[in-house]
């Protein structure tokens, strides 16, 4: 079967349940609207499936290696003869795999929502938000070309601000969905700025083009970029940095990441799908597909790795202190995230150097699983308990059953212990690391030992810890919560085991990996201490956490405030943006500029009053002004005549 | 197709109205006249569209020419390209919409009407004039009836707002008409002086009367597009007009401008549009990003969106100052998408106004659960102005970056990314304003019996929401219209450059 054939409706048909839903479900088919987005999300998982069948088993691979296969493809808007944006798809490792991820995960979101959401009043908006979110991730997953990138970018933002926003008669939800799009804005900033160079530089938009001009160190874009320099760094060491902001910005990375915990204000599946496993990765995506480019700047991976492994650092400890269970999820989120940051920046392109990279989309992989599932059972437990927070919960194993196993599975998988997913993806991280930056192991393996702490004092602390006070007015939830619980465990526990470097590399060639045990035993080792240790904290409730805490003193609470870099924030923008910048913009424009023009009519006023005094309509002082000037052009004719 | 026509229907239904008895009947004429209108200016892009296709490559299509004033050589020449035509569609578009807003004015209706369809005459004329003398004609002609709409049916300090909007625009006429008369006497075609702007445009002005004469009519011109510091009208005209007044002043007034400031002043004299260029960036700059921090202040829903209309003119102005194929291009999209979104901007916050009788953002709150149509359309207009994928302003806004770009020079480099930051900015105010007004909860519960939009309304909103959805979807459709044509603009500027 021809891709072109089918592959056009996976995008496609999104947008068109978008387009139904959004004008007409809320006035006709109200609850109709989740079977139909739920039935759209099937057709299109299916045909992802059947893509990445028919691409990694059948005719992706030539000569041993996978190839970028273009099967679709129109020219948008020309800029000059030779740039434009054009509109396609591409198929490669990474495109392919997210095709997946994005409508497998957003098929168990759509079904898990139809209980979740049932009897909300904007029922049919949640889904059209939803489809259009889809379509925009899918969109930007398949883009052939930076600027459609950008386009699709910039779509995932909105349908994040909706989303988050979706709550919107509560000022917390307003001001959490504000908080994201501005702060993504900002970050895009750098994108734009970043794909502006580019394209000046190597005279194309196009991905597979740009790389190749880029790469070759003989052409004269390759050349004209290098050389051209502004404040003594090169434009392609530029034009990589802030293509990287803008990843970093929609990846939650340090110091953009406050916008992602305050994210929590939307409903938790939405959290599962766009805030854990898809748009959050975007900008890991980014550096992957350019990562030719960035492969060539030891300057700007060095940028990466630092900035993945701080935000994993930083993130795992605030995860520590947070009370709020979908809060601690959104910080161990940035800190996984950090995770396959780092692994990109301590990568190189090609074979075994290339092992970073394969380890950093195949933690992508299996985070995504993971994490959603997370958020999945989150949601079912806030469902239950109706609160976020853990003071609320404790004890809830017998209540819920199903949410307790899948919610331990997942747990033990992003703990990094074997032999769930996350200890392969972990390792192979941490292996990546190992090899190419020690210091970045060691933040990486005393990560990996926080998340584990962090991860099962959530689950004690929900699960375990004291008696249930929760007086349940219904069960669990009904199967169309259950099963994708249930599918999305049994993928956490699989996934681990795919042979994943025979299919995702940063050549196309495939990377055989093997686990070894004698490196896996100290991470592993820690992760089972600090479970340990967690379970001595929470397992029971006792005293000796708020011992901890307090003999931590400063640091908890900072931690607790996370390190008050909010506050930072809020005071450049506070303080500095609003009335140092916008204030006087608007006194000034007010008071001088338009002041000057309000001048101007009133000295023209002014003088048209003295003189007016001249216009009397009295004939006799006219006479009397004739005559005057008369006498007066005599005098001085007389006067100069002489 | 005959241009003339495009004058003669709004003549015709300017004075059918003047025989109208009552509002029923004046606005089913002016409605007629404005549906006719859309019409004939979908058939002219047919009909070009046609011509072009079939290999006709002039410049102007269907021309037509009469002596007016033999004496003076002022001629009635009409003449349309893409651009003329992207701004004839903008205009139908926004005339139709306000008068379906205005669709219950009581007030002199008749009055009301007529002033609304003379504006909209003045508009049409000027966009197919190719004599500037003619086009000065039709630049006046669209001045006076604001005037008198904004005194008349206006709110708030309307008198001092509708004489200050009257004069500045009188005094960029004036300026206009200075360089005009400059150009005029520099201009020697066939042995005579000329207006004709195509011969202008083929003979050589004078590098030093081109320095004297271009300020004069590119400020001139740009006091109609918001100009920094001749900017100063917009907000207040702007709030104190009714809405559909508001709505013809930002979506066509303000276009005038900048169309003048690419027909007139850059294509006549590219020499000194060179010469100035940095100067141009420097104000346009100014006014993007200062606008921008202005409109972050306001708290009154018509000055966010009159500030704003600073800030995104001035995106016009940079892509005529920057002077590359790809910015003017840009600018001539941002002139079209920014008359369509601040239409809809200023026409569902007249919408919002004519219930609550408010239009503070901290007073209104929660609209979208009491009005959700119209919520969804003030929604779609901000998203349209923080520069959306998928609806007209980014396609705009990213042309015109990327013309930009193209200047090497520190000082373009420096205004372009000042510009880009705006992008912040914009998003930073448009999701207040949203947050405020539209989200958040109901402040107050008298406005929770207020009614959604009447059918006028709502298919006043759908025709600008639409045009805006076809940019922003199929942008290729306006850049394959305008493209050739400011290939010539852009060509002929530096043939003469190269030539000196």
């Amino acid at each position: 079967m021809n891709y072109a054939s089918y592959i056009t409706w996976i995008p496609m048909l999104p947008m068109a349940s978008f387009v139904l839903v959004g004008l007409f479900g809320r006035k006709y088919f109200k609850n109709l609207a989740g079977v139909i987005g739920t039935i759209v999300l099937l057709a299109i998982t299916v045909l992802s499936f059947i893509t990445v069948y028919q691409y990694f088993f059948v005719d992706g691979k030539v000569n041993d290696v996978y190839q970028s296969i273009i099967p679709e493809q129109y020219s948008w808007l020309q800029f000059s003869p030779n740039l434009s944006i054009d509109i396609g798809i591409v198929l490669d490792p990474i495109s392919v795999m997210m095709l997946l991820i994005v409508s497998f995960v957003s098929l168990m979101v759509h079904v898990f929502s139809l209980s979740y959401m049932k009897g909300e009043e904007r029922f049919s908006t949640y889904y059209a938000f939803l489809s259009l979110f889809t379509f925009s991730m899918l969109g930007l997953v398949v883009s052939t070309n930076i600027f459609q990138i950008y386009i699709f970018w910039e779509l995932v933002g909105i349908s994040s601000y909706l989303l988050i926003g979706f709550y919107y008669d509560r000022p917390s939800a307003v001001a959490a969905s504000k908080k994201a799009f501005i702060v993504t804005r900002f970050a895009d900033l750098g994108f734009l700025i970043g794909i502006l160079i580019l394209a000046f530089n190597a005279g194309t938009l196009d991905f597979h083009t740009l790389i190749e001009r880029l790469t070759n160190t003989q052409s004269s874009q390759f050349i004209s970029i290098t050389t051209s320099s502004f404040l003594g760094i090169s434009m392609l060491t530029w034009a990589l940095i802030l293509v990287f902001v803008g990843g970093a910005g929609k990846s939650a990375m340090f110091p953009l990441q406050v916008w992602l915990p305050d994210a929590m204000e939307g409903p938790t599946p939405v959290s599962a799908l766009i805030h854990a496993a898809t748009m959050v990765v975007a900008g890991v995506y980014l550096v992957a597909r350019l990562f030719p480019l960035y492969s060539l700047d030891a300057i700007v991976l060095n940028i990466v790795s630092y900035v993945g492994a701080i935000s994993a650092l930083l993130a795992a400890i605030i995860a520590c202190t947070q009370t709020d269970i979908k809060r601690v999820l959104a910080y161990s989120t940035i800190s996984q995230i950090g995770y396959m940051m780092f692994a990109l920046g301590v990568s190189r392109y090609g074979g075994e150097q290339g092992l970073g990279y394969m380890a950093s989309m195949f933690h992508l992989f299996t985070h995504a699983f993971f994490k959603s599932l997370l958020f999945l059972c989150a949601g079912a437990i806030i469902h239950l308990v109706h609160s976020n927070e853990m003071k609320d919960m404790g004890g809830l194993k017998k209540l819920m059953p199903v949410t307790h196993v899948v919610f331990l599975i997942a747990c033990l998988a992003i703990a990094g212990i074997p032999p769930f997913s996350g200890f392969f993806s972990k390792e192979e991280i941490l292996t990546a690391a190992y090899n190419s930056n020690k210091f970045i192991y060691a933040m990486g393996v005393f990560t990996s030992m926080l998340t584990a702490f962090y991860m099962f004092r959530l689950y004690f602390r929900i699960f375990h810890n004291k008696d249930s006070h929760v007086e349940a007015d219904h069960s669990e939830g009904s199967l169309s919560m259950k099963i994708p619980l249930v599918i999305l465990a049994i993928c956490t526990l699989a996934s681990g085991f795919v042979p994943f470097g025979s299919f995702v590399t940063s050549d196309g060639i495939s990377l055989t990996t093997h686990v070894d045990i004698v490196f896996s035993i100290l991470p592993v080792t820690l992760s089972v201490a600090a479970i340990l240790f967690a379970a001595k904290l929470y397992y029971m409730q006792n005293e000796l956490p708020g011992r901890i805490a307090s003999s931590l003193g400063t640091f908890y609470h900072a931690a607790y405030k996370k390190f008050y870099i909010d506050e930072v924030y809020l005071f450049i923008t506070k303080k500095i943006i609003f009335n140092l910048v916008g204030k006087p913009a608007a006194w000034i424009d007010r008071h001088i500029v338009d002041g000057f023009m309000n001048l101007l009519a009133s000295i023209t006023a002014k003088i048209s009053e003295m003189i007016k005094g001249l216009q009397t309509g009295k004939v006799q002082n006219y006479a009397l002004y004739f005559f005057g000037g008369i006498v007066g052009l005599a005098v001085l004719f007389i006067y100069l005549w002489k | 197709m005959n241009l003339s026509l495009l004058i003669l229907i709004p003549l015709l239904t300017a004075i059918a109205i003047l025989f109208c008895k009552g509002l029923k009947q004046v606005r089913v004429v002016a409605l007629l006249g404005a549906v006719i209108q859309l019409f004939a200016a979908f058939f002219l892009l047919y009909a070009y569209s046609n011509e072009r296709a079939a290999g006709n490559t002039s410049q102007m299509l269907f021309q037509d020419a009469y002596i007016w004033f033999k004496a003076l050589k002022i001629d009635y020449h009409v003449g349309v390209d893409g651009i003329s035509i992207a701004m004839i569609l903008l205009t139908s578009f926004v005339v139709l919409a306000g008068i379906l807003v205005s669709w219950r004015q009581e007030r002199m209706s008749k009055e009301f009407f007529f002033l609304l369809i003379l504006l909209s005459l003045g508009a049409y004329g000027f966009f197919i004039s190719l004599d500037l003398f003619m086009l000065f004609f039709f630049l006046e002609i669209a001045v006076i009836p604001k005037f008198l709409l904004i005194g008349i049916w206006g709110s708030g300090k309307k008198e001092y707002s509708a004489m200050k909007l009257a004069l500045m625009l009188m005094g960029g006429s004036a300026l206009v008409f200075v360089g005009l008369l400059g150009l005029y006497f520099n201009s020697t075609f066939g042995g005579t002086t000329t207006f004709d702007l195509l011969q202008i445009a083929q003979m050589h002005i004078p590098v030093e009367v081109q320095k004297i004469f271009f300020p004069f009519i590119f400020i001139g011109f740009g006091i109609f597009g918001a100009l920094f510091p001749f900017h100063t009208w917009v907000p207040d005209g702007h709030s104190s007009a009714p809405t559909a007044a508001s709505m013809f002043l930002a979506g066509i007034s303000m276009k005038l401008g900048g169309y003048g400031c690419l027909r007139v002043a850059t294509y006549l004299m590219p020499e000194a549009a060179h010469y100035y260029s940095p100067v141009i960036i420097v104000l346009a700059t100014i006014a993007i990003i200062y606008g921008a921090f202005a409109t972050m202040m306001q708290k009154d829903l018509k000055y966010i969106n009159a500030y704003s209309s600073v800030s995104h003119c001035g995106f016009v102005l940079l892509g005529i100052g920057m002077l590359t194929q790809t910015s003017i291009n840009g600018a001539v999209m941002q002139m079209v998408s920014h008359g369509l979104m601040t239409a809809l901007f200023f026409a569902a916050i007249g919408m919002i106004y004519d219930r609550t009788h408010t239009r503070m953002t901290v007073q209104l709150g929660g609209l979208l659960k009491i009005m959700p149509f119209i919520s969804t359309v003030f929604v779609l207009a901000g998203l349209c102005s923080l520069g959306l994928p998928g609806l007209s302003g980014f396609v705009a806004e990213a042309t015109v970056f990327m013309g930009s770009w193209q200047n090497a020079d520190t000082l373009y480099r420096v205004a372009t990314i000042l510009s880009c930051a705006s992008i912040v900015v914009t998003a930073v105010y448009i999701l207040r304003a949203v947050g405020q007004a539209i989200m958040g909860p109901v402040n107050n519960t008298q406005y929770l019996s207020l009614p959604d939009a009447a059918w006028n309304e709502k298919i006043a909103a759908t025709i600008l929401v639409i045009g805006i959805v076809v940019i922003g979807i199929a942008p290729f459709l306006l850049s394959d219209l305008i493209t050739p044509s400011t290939q010539t603009i852009i060509e002929h500027t530096f043939n003469n450059i190269s030539f000196k």
